[in-house]
């Protein structure tokens, strides 16, 4: 430890010196009872007031807000055409766009000039992904990717997924040529980090839904707008772990290099962005992530590729086909993200320069180079290796049996499900809402600003004013009231699951093996996919969306639980089982309070989720902010209710990250 | 050892090279087939709105134009709003069935003059409050609204807070169903499904399962050939009976569905937008082709083929 | 202070006062953290304060306070203390890595405090090397461009950069390594990368923080060896840092002792031991061996009348062990003589009671 560590972070800490100082008098009294004492005088309140000023607004319902939405964006649908900003801005950048991603849609999906079928067909690609996965990878995860993408081709999905690679990499690559340079100066300054933030929380927090149909106006329908939307969407992953790649490069090798009078930009180059490569590539395996989880959305604009597949066959409730394509996105998910992680251990594992197998490795590159562009060739050349061979059969088996297993569990659990669904509506659900919703206004915003306080200390209190004084001039408290419920809800029943799997996986290497690829393929799959089957168990209710929204946030708090509990050092498990501790008690009280850090952020990250599937949950029944979004999307009259539903769902996630991340900061002071 | 892998490396080239020669058919052998039928019609821009009825429409239209016309039919997936938006762009020919939206048609067709009403589509929407088939015929009467208070409890849910359930839907169409209940006293609560997805799970469950549900429906709907809801009769419409939303106390009229198309696709001369503006079938006729669709798992392509070819009389009508 | 040459066993020849004019040579300095730290040293109340009645006065730390030193031309310089102690910050604050907030350092009569950025750049350059406590090496360069990192970012071109490299990577003992990178290598073998890499440029000043704290016991003393060794082959000025009192009697000629901030005290390892300043430094030394430190100067005893002065001479400054043998064997008392005059005589009694340790804290 130097000096000079500790020096540097004894400015801050003077600074937040204070705030504990005012903060700390309810100490004496313990947290918990004060958050006790809020619930009561809560309750009691909520009695004698009930259902007095409660902000409920009907359904076709506007306010002046909602209208002057409507009328900004009518007039510029109005005036697009003759604007300087369109004619001169908007349309070179859906120009430079659309010729990106038509360039690749031609090069491996669309029939381009004069040929029925790709420049690159399916042999040439699988070729390439091979080779591209072996060069950055290794020769497993290549493995894969070829099995991975024969496979695309085996379930009939051929050019679909080539129309969703296409654009996901387009997207991925636009997203990217910001993203990282911003993230680079966020992680040099924390100024720009402290003004791009907020940014980053409203690209991820705000429905898709509320900025698709804008953006067909800004930038038309076709292949800029659906790369525009998803770029957008996946862009602030990439940017933050950027940001975070740079700030944990070690300080010493920094320091290193200025000692030895390299300038900033030369610090830059040679030390900064080479140290922090190998987090810097798991900031783009993120943003792959986030662009496959917008190909059903991007869908609704015509955007090509699986994501249409899968709106299609729910047309029909045709969950058999929506599966096999929510399958394949599956698949390719998968792949890309063992790809890009392989590529990522390798910046620190391959030049072990022990291995014989290096020295050749220049000439194997050369020769797999060979073999890829042979294979390219054969695929531009020749029928058979341009369109992929076969009917899809593989794709009609998977159908099929995924058709038999919803319609038995459909005929079978439903009794289950239902009274599974009204025990946790009515014990639960039901009270809380009418707690949230028939409270005057007033009350609750009061409510949540103490206990903000309480737990997150004064910033956060005066964040959660600002929320809700916002909330209510959205002029959706009643809707927002409903669907903070069912979130609440949806994020205690996540918790739960998180910490029971979470604790299970971190103590057993066996579990986390076996369940971790079950969980990717939770986050990828289009919960469009799964919609139907949980419609058939627990009917078109606010349950429903619970369960989607569960599905869609527990994996990412079951994995960052088990990272926690296996973080734990063994020496600590070790001591306490050496005093007699039996395994719920290391659990109890070694494990779970030790990874208090994972738990917090497992509740910020899950909250979080859970919001993000606020939209989905409103075509299921959930009503309320989601649905106010869908209606936005779809019924111009009701665009700018939707605008502000979608803005409510925004004040929502900063309210519970911010109270989150301050309980979590003093939770770990 | 590095000259080894170069041998291999240039082998493999051989062996590649090898297989080209007799590796069977090339690319472009047969390109000449498919761009035959390029004749005059040009680019057809087709909004495909998400239903099934409505993808009916456009498959037998997209047919007909691509083998009869020649045209090159561009479908795109898009949502009615911004559909509508793509006719100013340029973007969308045409939007081949159209329920109502008074509000769209006011500042497309009338404010931006950048759309154009092709006539009907032969099709008759129903818009109301549908009853699966076992409950209409266990509780005949269930069938006037006036008796619905009596079993308001027996549609009581989760969701319902105490009252009967109507269920509410696709969030695309105007429902005057709160004020309806409102208005008509009723002791139901309007919960929103929230997409037409979930309706139709809905009525198939309780079809299966002998459920109690009532919700938004409207016809014609591929569904309807699998479940054939019964509708439930409301107070009758009068013209100017709804002009006020909040006061709604009547049934949903009874919509001329219609095609719309963009202002500059009607002089443009394409012998699609004649296809498009002769367009029109009957409420079966497109059961017909959208069961094809969504109960027989056919591509729309061939549905439509199936149907052309059985119907060639009225195709032939279409594009005199 | 008077410096006084001493002799250790590894000592090396050069003596500080060889030549006139220091190389480095610190002034006041004062480093102070928190707000308003600038008008910290300037305030004669505030300078007076214990770092704990600074801190709740003015929420500031002072980690540097009036500090003065000199360090002569191939000197080893070490800079003493308990972790936070303030002499890493110190160290830090001679290039600027930490700007000083008081106070001057001058070098070769520079004040460094006056240079700008592309001075300060040319002197990190070629004139200071640094090396770290926790290696500081880039990962994903091989042992070799590591090394030759400080000279690429001087403009050197690859080849010349690459050649000076692999002769300062054979000079640590790293010959057969160069195509390693840093993760391959033991703890002690990286840090010998960071000594190589600050040996590279070739500058007149080495500064090294703790460098051999990281690493095992035994291979800190090997790199202690190591340091000594360059010392002798090089010659280069060395300033120091370390906590352990025995690296710091074993490399440096002297020794400053720092706590909480100030300078406590600054001499030769043998004042040290034989003359603590105050009961912190006593604390200090208590435990060292004292035979090994002290010299003859130290233990001497007046000439009394009726001493014999036949027996043999040695020099003041020949350490007690190694005087032991040649005391014990004398018949009479030994004389120590400097330049032909008779300082004083040490006994068997005066040895013993070093070497038995009886001679206490007295």
């Amino acid at each position: 430890m130097t000096v000079a560590v500790q020096k540097t972070q004894r400015p801050q800490r003077t600074g937040t010196e204070e705030p504990p100082a005012t903060a700390r008098r309810p100490r004496t009294v313990s947290r918990p009872m004060i958050v006790a004492a809020i619930l009561v005088v809560w309750l009691v309140l909520f009695a004698v007031l009930r259902g007095r000023q409660t902000l409920s607004l009907g359904a076709a319902d506007l306010t002046d807000l909602h209208r002057w939405f409507n009328d900004v964006n009518d007039s510029i649908g109005a005036n697009r055409n003759s604007n300087p900003l369109f004619l001169y801005f908007f349309n070179e950048i859906r120009l430079v766009i659309d010729t990106l991603v038509t360039f690749v849609q031609e090069l491996i999906s669309q029939p381009t000039a004069g040929r029925p079928v790709p420049q690159i067909g399916w042999l040439g690609v699988v070729g390439i992904v091979g080779y591209v996965s072996w060069a950055v990878g290794n020769w497993r995860v290549a493995l894969l990717a070829v099995a991975g993408f024969t496979f695309l081709g085996l379930q009939g999905l051929w050019q679909e997924s080539m129309d969703t690679l296409a654009l996901t990499l387009s997207a991925v690559c636009v997203a990217l040529l910001f993203a990282l340079p911003l993230g680079v100066w966020a992680g040099l300054s924390d100024r720009v980090s402290r003004i791009v933030t907020p940014f980053l929380d409203f690209m991820q927090t705000m429905p898709t839904f509320v900025y698709l149909a804008p953006l067909t106006l800004f930038f038309l329908i076709g292949p800029a707008s659906a790369t525009i939307a998803t770029a957008i969407y996946a862009a602030p992953p990439a940017i933050r772990i950027t940001a975070h790649a740079i700030r944990s490069v070690p300080e010493t090798t920094v320091e290193a290099a200025n000692s030895m009078g390299a300038t900033r930009r030369q610090a830059l180059l040679k030390v900064l962005l080479p140290m922090s490569k190998r987090t810097v590539v798991m900031g783009v395996n993120q943003t792959i992530m986030a662009a496959l989880a917008m190909v059903t959305i991007a869908a609704l604009i015509n955007a090509p590729g699986l994501g249409a597949t899968v709106v299609q066959a729910l047309q029909s409730l045709d969950v058999g086909t929506a599966f096999n394509a929510g399958l394949a996105i599956v698949v390719m998910a998968i792949v890309l993200d063992r790809v890009t992680t392989a590529a990522s251990a390798r910046a620190d594992t391959a030049r072990g320069s022990d291995s014989p197998f290096l020295k050749w490795r220049r000439q194997l590159v050369v020769a797999g180079g060979v073999v890829a562009a042979v294979l390219v060739y054969l695929s531009h050349t020749y029928l058979w290796a341009a369109e992929f061979p076969g009917e899809g059969s593989a794709g009609s088996t998977i159908a099929k049996a995924a058709t038999d297993v919803t319609t038995w569990a459909q005929d079978n659990l439903s009794g289950l499900t239902n009274a599974f669904r009204d025990v946790l509506t009515n014990g639960l659900l039901n009270p809380f809402q009418t707690l949230l919703t028939d409270s005057p206004w007033w009350l609750v915003g009061a409510a949540l600003v103490a206990l903000g306080t309480v737990l997150g200390g004064w910033r956060a209190g005066a964040t959660t004013v600002v929320c809700v004084g916002l909330l209510v001039g959205t002029g959706l408290w009643s809707d927002a009231m409903t669907t903070l419920a069912s979130t609440a809800v949806a994020t205690v029943l996540v918790m739960l699951l998180g910490v029971a799997l979470g604790v299970w996986m971190g103590r057993s290497a066996l579990v986390d093996r076996l369940l971790r690829p079950t969980l990717d393929a939770a986050q990828v799959m289009p919960p469009f996919v799964y919609l139907v089957p949980f419609l058939a168990l627990f009917g078109a209710t606010r349950f429903t969306a619970i369960v989607a929204a569960i599905v869609y946030a527990a994996p990412v708090a079951i994995k960052i639980i088990a990272d926690g509990v296996r973080a734990v050092p063994g020496t600590t498990v070790e001591a306490a089982m050496s005093t007699g501790c039996n395994t719920w008690q290391i659990i109890t009280k070694v494990q779970l309070p030790m990874s208090r850090g994972a738990l917090t952020l497992a509740t910020n990250q899950g909250l979080i989720y859970v919001l993000s599937m606020v939209v989905v949950g409103g075509l299921v029944g959930a009503g309320a902010l989601g649905y106010d979004v869908v209606a936005g999307f779809s019924q111009g009259q009701l665009y700018g209710k939707g605008l502000a539903a979608g803005l409510a769902i925004v004040l929502l996630g900063v309210m519970f990250d911010r109270i989150t991340q301050a309980a979590a900061r003093r939770a770990g002071a | 050892m590095a000259r080894h892998w170069r041998a291999g490396a240039a082998g493999l080239a051989v062996l590649g090279l090898t297989l080209t020669a007799c590796g069977g058919a090339k690319v472009g052998d047969d390109s000449a087939a498919g761009s035959g039928s390029s004749g005059k019609c040009g680019t057809f821009n087709l909004a495909i709105n998400p239903w099934v009825g409505y993808e009916a429409n456009a498959a037998v239209l997209a047919y007909v134009a691509e083998h009869d016309l020649g045209c090159k039919v561009e479908q795109k997936d898009l949502k009615e709003e911004i559909a509508w938006q793509g006719f100013g762009t340029g973007e969308v020919d045409a939007v081949v069935e159209n329920w109502g939206h008074d509000d769209l048609k006011k500042k497309y067709i009338t404010d931006q003059k950048t759309a154009l009403d092709a006539g009907p589509t032969g099709n008759k929407g129903l818009i109301g409050w549908y009853v699966p088939p076992w409950l209409a015929k266990a509780h005949p009467d269930i069938l006037d609204w006036k008796n619905l208070d009596k079993y308001a409890s027996k549609f009581k849910t989760s969701e319902s807070g105490g009252k009967g359930q109507l269920l509410d839907g696709d969030p695309s169409f105007v429902t005057n169903d709160e004020a309806l209940v409102k208005n008509l006293k009723l002791d139901f609560k309007v919960v929103y499904a929230g997409s037409e997805t979930a309706l139709i799970q809905a009525y198939r469950n309780a079809e299966k399962n002998k459920e109690w549900v009532i919700g938004y429906f409207y016809e014609p709907q591929w569904f309807m050939s699998e479940v054939p809801l019964k509708k439930v009769s409301l107070p009758e419409y009068k013209t100017g009976c709804d002009a006020d939303a909040e006061k709604v106390a009547c049934d949903y009229p009874v919509y001329e569905l219609d095609k719309i198309v963009s202002a500059k696709f009607a002089k443009s001369g394409s012998p699609a937008y004649d296809l498009v503006k002769n367009f029109t079938w009957t409420n079966e006729d497109q059961n017909t082709v959208a069961k094809y669709i969504a109960v027989d798992k056919m591509a729309p392509e061939a549905a439509a083929k199936k149907w052309v070819e059985a119907n060639r009389d009225k195709v032939d009508a279409w594009i005199k | 202070m008077t410096p006084a040459t001493t002799e250790v066993p590894q000592r090396r020849g050069t003596p500080q006062d060889a030549a006139g004019t220091p190389v480095i040579s610190v002034r006041e300095l004062w480093k102070v953290f928190g707000p308003k730290a600038a008008q910290v040293p300037g305030s004669e109340e505030l300078r007076g304060l214990t770092r704990r009645e600074l801190m709740d006065r003015t929420g500031c730390t002072a980690a540097v306070r009036d500090v003065n030193f000199e360090v002569a031309p191939g000197e080893v310089f070490v800079v003493m203390g308990l972790s936070g102690s303030g002499k890493s910050t110190l160290v830090r604050c001679l290039t600027r890595l930490i700007e000083p907030t008081a106070g001057e350092i001058l070098f070769e009569g520079e004040d460094i405090r006056d240079a700008d950025a592309s001075r300060l750049r040319e002197l990190r350059r070629s004139k200071f090397s640094m090396v770290f406590q926790h290696f500081g090496l880039l990962p994903h360069r091989r042992v070799v461009d590591n090394v030759a990192f400080g000279l690429e970012i001087r403009g050197m071109s690859r080849a010349e950069r690459t050649k000076r490299a692999l002769e300062v990577v054979e000079l640590v003992g790293l010959s057969g390594y160069e195509s390693s990178y840093p993760d391959q290598l033991s703890g002690g073998m990286q840090q010998r990368v960071g000594l190589a890499r600050a040996l590279a440029g070739d500058p007149e000043v080495l500064l090294f923080d703790e460098p051999f704290s990281a690493l095992d016991p035994l291979i800190r003393r090997d790199m202690q060896n190591e340091v000594v060794r360059l010392h002798h082959e090089v010659g280069k000025t060395m300033l120091f840092i370390t906590h352990d009192l025995s690296e710091a009697l074993r490399l440096g000629d002297r020794i400053l002792i720092m706590r909480d901030g100030r300078m406590v005290q600054c001499g030769t390892g043998d004042e040290l031991v034989g003359a603590p300043a105050d009961d912190y430094v006593r604390d200090f030394v208590r435990d060292v061996p004292r035979g090994d430190v002290l010299t003859l100067r130290w233990i001497m005893r007046p000439v009394e009348p009726d001493d014999p002065l036949d027996g043999p001479e040695l020099g003041p400054d020949v350490v007690v062990k190694e005087a032991t043998r040649a005391v014990l064997a004398a018949e009479k008392p030994v004389k120590v003589v400097e330049n032909g005059t008779l300082l004083g005589i040490v006994g068997d009694e005066e040895i013993l009671a070093v070497v038995a340790g009886q001679e206490g804290d007295a």
